[in-house]
C-alpha cells in the first residue's frame, strides 16, 4: 500500500498488472505443455512412425528412438523438461518443425506474425472508429429517424462469428463478382517489398479478410457506445452546454463522445482473446499468410512444435495486449488517475 | 351505494372484474419480460431446436450418412454445375460424399446448441459458486478467485483446446462441453462478485443479517432471486461465446469427428472447395442456420440486458 506512483498512476496498480500478466503467460504456458504430456502417444515413436511411412523401413530402429529421446530431452525427468521449456520459452526457442525440418518454429512464427498482426490493427481500427460513431448516433437525441433504424440493423450482425461473415463476403465478392483475389496475402508474381504493386496487391488482398473481421465486431463497440452515451447524456456538464446554447453538433463531439469513449478502450481488453481467435480462423479460410494459415498447416501435418509455439504466441499477444490498455488507461482518462484507483 | 341501485351493483361488479382482467392482462404483457427482443429472440431458438426434435420423426436422419443420398445435388429449384435439377426427395440438395443436407442440418444443429448449453450450465454453476464465495468471504479466497478469473479471462479458449485436440485427439459433444466449460466460468464469476459485493451494502440484505437469517439463506433466498435477469443475461452470451468457438474449433477440422456439427458441415465444405465448385448450399445452409441461431442468442441476450437494466427500456 504504498503511495508512490508514476505520473499518479499509483506504483501498486502497474505492479499488480504485471503480476497478473506473467501469471497469465505461466499458466498458458503450463497448460499447453501438461496437455501432450497427458497424451499416451510418445512424440518419438511418432517420429519413428512417420519416417517409417515414408520410408518403408527403418533400420537400427531402437538405436534411433533412444537418440530421439536424447535430442528432445524426452528421457530427463518431467520437472528438469518444465524447466528447459520454460527456459526455452523465454528466448522464443520452441524447437524445429517437423514439417518443415529443420527450420526453427521462431522463424515460421516470425514471418507469419506481421501479417496477422497488420491485419489486425487495421480490422480493430476500422472496427473501433466505425463502431463508435454508430453507438454514439444511436444514441443521440438529433440523429436523423433513418439512422435510428439502419444502425441496429446492421448490428444483427454482432454476434456472428467472422468466420461466417468471411464465407459469405468471399462467395460474393471473390467467387461470384471476382473484385477481389479468393485466397493469399498478395499476388503470385509480386515481389515482397516497397513497391506499389506489391503494396496495392496487399491491401487488395486484405479487404475482405478485414471487412470481414470489421462488419461484426463493429456492433460490439456501437452497444458499448450506446450504453455510455445515455449515461452521458443526463451528466449536468451536457445539461449545462446544451442551456449555454451550443450547438448540438459541438456538444455531441466535445462533450459527450470525449467522456463517453475513454470507458471503451478497456472493452479492448476483455475482447482481444475473440479477435485474435476470430482472426485466425478468417486467416485460415482466405489462405491468408498470418497465424491462422501456419495452425491449419501444422493441425494437417500434425506438426506438434508449430503448434505448441503458435499458441504460446497467441496467448502471449493477447496477455500484452490486455497489459498495455491496462497500463495506458489511467492516463488517458485522469478521472482513474486522481478517483482513488477503484 | 350498490344498495340503491340493485341492478348497477351488478353490472359494475362485472365492469370491474373484466377491467381488472384487461388490466391483468396488460400488464402480463407489460412485464419487462414480454419486451420484443427478448420474444423474438427466444422464438427463433425455439424454433431450431423444434426444427432438430421434431425434424427426427417427420425426416430419416440416417440420411446424415455418408453415400445415403447421390452427390452433389443442389436444392429443389437449382441446378448444379452440372446440370442436375434439384430433387424434393433432397429438399436442400446433398453434398460430395452423399449425405443430405436437410438431415445433416436436423441432427447437427442440436448438437451445436448442446454443446454450448452443457459448456454454459457447468461454467454458470462453477461461476456462481465462485462468484458468491468471492463475495462473501472475501479476504484471501477473494484474492485468489478474482485473479484466477482475471488470468483466465485473457486466455483465448481455442488455443488451448487446439493443443488438447492435436495432442490427445478424438472427442465427443458432450467432453467438448466439458472442455469448453474450463473457459466459461470467468465472466459469470466476476460479474456475480462485483453484484454480490454492492448488493452487501443494501437495506434488505442487512436487515436478513440483523435479524439472524444463515448465510446459505442470504445468499440463495436474498440474493440470488435479485440476480435472474443477470444469470440468464450471462448464461446466454457464454452460451454463444462456447458455441463460437466450438464452430471455430470444428471449422479447423478439429472437435467431434463422428457426430454432424454445423461448424464440422462447414470444415468439409471448405476443405472440397465447395466455394469454387459453387456448391453454396453446402457452406451456406448451416452457415445461415448458425447465423440465425447467434442472431437469435443476441436478441435474447439484449432482451434480457433491458430486464436486468431498466434504463435501456423504452417508455
Amino acid at each position: 500500500m504504498s503511495n508512490r506512483s508514476i505520473a499518479g498512476v499509483p506504483l501498486s496498480y502497474i505492479g499488480n498488472r504485471l503480476f497478473t500478466f506473467f501469471l497469465t503467460v505461466l499458466i498458458a504456458a503450463s497448460v499447453i505443455w501438461i496437455i501432450p504430456r497427458l497424451s499416451p502417444v510418445d512424440p518419438a515413436e511418432a517420429m519413428l512412425g512417420r519416417m517409417a511411412a515414408g520410408a518403408g523401413f527403418v533400420e537400427n530402429a531402437d538405436q534411433i528412438l533412444v537418440d530421439l529421446r536424447a535430442r528432445f530431452g524426452l528421457d530427463e525427468p518431467l520437472w528438469k523438461q518444465y524447466v528447459v521449456y520454460l527456459k526455452n520459452l523465454m528466448v522464443f526457442d520452441f524447437g524445429v518443425s517437423v514439417a518443415n525440418f529443420p527450420t526453427p518454429v521462431s522463424q515460421m512464427l516470425a514471418a507469419a506474425l506481421p501479417w496477422t498482426l497488420g491485419l489486425m490493427i487495421f480490422s480493430v481500427l476500422i472496427a473501433f472508429v466505425i463502431g463508435n460513431a454508430a453507438g454514439a448516433f444511436m444514441a443521440w437525441q438529433e440523429t436523423p429517424r433513418i439512422w435510428k433504424i439502419a444502425i441496429p440493423a446492421a448490428m444483427v450482425f454482432t454476434s456472428i462469428p467472422p468466420i461466417l461473415s468471411g464465407l459469405l463476403l468471399m462467395w460474393l465478392f471473390a467467387a461470384q463478382l471476382e473484385w477481389f483475389p479468393l485466397t493469399g496475402s498478395y499476388g503470385l508474381f509480386e515481389t515482397p517489398g516497397l513497391n506499389w504493386e506489391f503494396i496495392l496487391s496487399v491491401i487488395r488482398h486484405g479487404t475482405l479478410p478485414a471487412l470481414s473481421i470489421v462488419v461484426v465486431t463493429f456492433g460490439f463497440w456501437a452497444l458499448g457506445m450506446r450504453g455510455l452515451m445515455t449515461t452521458v447524456q443526463s451528466e449536468d456538464y451536457v445539461q449545462l452546454a446544451k442551456a449555454k446554447g451550443l450547438r448540438p453538433r459541438y456538444i455531441l463531439y466535445r462533450y459527450m463522445i470525449r467522456n463517453a469513449i475513454l470507458p471503451q478502450v478497456t472493452a479492448f481488453a476483455l475482447k482481444v482473446g475473440l479477435l485474435v481467435t476470430g482472426q485466425i480462423l478468417v486467416e485460415r479460410i482466405f489462405s491468408y499468410n498470418g497465424m491462422g494459415k501456419l495452425i491449419y498447416d501444422a493441425i494437417l501435418n500434425q506438426d506438434f512444435a508449430v503448434i505448441q509455439g503458435a499458441s504460446y504466441i497467441v496467448i502471449l499477444m493477447t496477455a500484452a495486449s490486455v497489459l498495455i490498455v491496462d497500463l495506458i488507461y489511467p492516463f488517458i482518462d485522469p478521472r482513474i488517475r486522481h478517483g482513488g484507483g477503484q | 351505494m350498490a344498495d340503491a341501485t340493485g341492478m348497477g351493483g351488478v353490472v359494475s361488479d362485472a365492469d370491474e372484474k373484466a377491467a381488472r382482467r384487461r388490466a391483468k392482462r396488460l400488464k402480463r404483457f407489460d412485464s419487462p419480460w414480454m419486451n420484443p427482443k427478448l420474444l423474438t429472440g427466444a422464438g427463433i431458438i425455439v424454433g431450431i431446436l423444434l426444427f432438430g426434435l421434431l425434424g427426427r420423426f417427420l425426416w430419416d436422419p440416417e440420411l446424415v450418412f455418408i453415400g445415403s443420398a447421390p452427390l452433389n445435388l443442389p436444392p429443389v429449384g437449382f441446378e448444379n454445375l452440372r446440370g442436375e435439377p434439384g430433387s424434393p426427395a433432397h429438399p436442400l440438395g446433398t453434398q460430395s460424399s452423399g449425405r443430405d443436407m436437410l438431415a445433416l442440418m436436423i441432427v447437427g444443429a442440436p448438437n451445436t446448441l448442446f454443446i454450448g448449453v452443457i459448456a454454459s450450465l457447468i461454467g454458470m454453476t462453477i461461476g456462481i459458486l465462485l462468484g458468491f464465495s468471492a463475495g462473501f468471504i472475501g479476504g484471501r479466497t477473494d484474492d485468489v478467485i478474482r485473479v484466477l478469473s482475471d488470468v483466465m479471462i485473457t486466455i483465448p479458449p481455442l488455443m488451448v483446446l487446439i493443443v488438447f485436440q492435436t495432442s490427445i485427439g478424438e472427442i465427443g459433444i458432450l467432453m467438448m462441453g466439458v472442455l469448453l466449460s474450463g473457459f466459461m466460468w470467468q465472466s459469470p464469476t466476476r460479474l456475480i462478485r462485483a453484484q454480490v459485493l454492492s448488493m452487501r451494502q443494501s437495506g434488505y440484505v442487512r436487515m436478513a443479517k440483523l435479524s439472524g437469517a444463515s448465510t446459505f439463506d442470504i445468499m440463495f433466498k436474498e440474493m440470488l432471486p435479485n440476480l435472474v435477469p443477470y444469470l440468464f443475461g450471462s448464461f446466454i452470451a457464454i452460451a454463444t461465446t462456447a458455441i463460437v468457438t466450438a464452430v471455430g474449433l470444428e471449422t479447423l477440422g478439429l472437435g467431434p469427428q463422428r457426430v454432424p456439427t454445423l461448424g464440422r458441415v462447414i470444415y468439409e465444405a471448405i476443405d472440397s472447395a465447395a466455394l469454387l465448385r459453387n456448391m453454396w448450399w453446402w457452406w451456406g445452409i448451416p452457415t445461415a442456420l448458425l447465423a440465425t441461431m447467434f442472431v437469435g442468442l443476441l436478441l435474447v441476450n439484449l432482451g434480457l440486458d433491458e430486464v436486468a437494466n431498466p434504463k435501456l427500456r423504452k417508455v
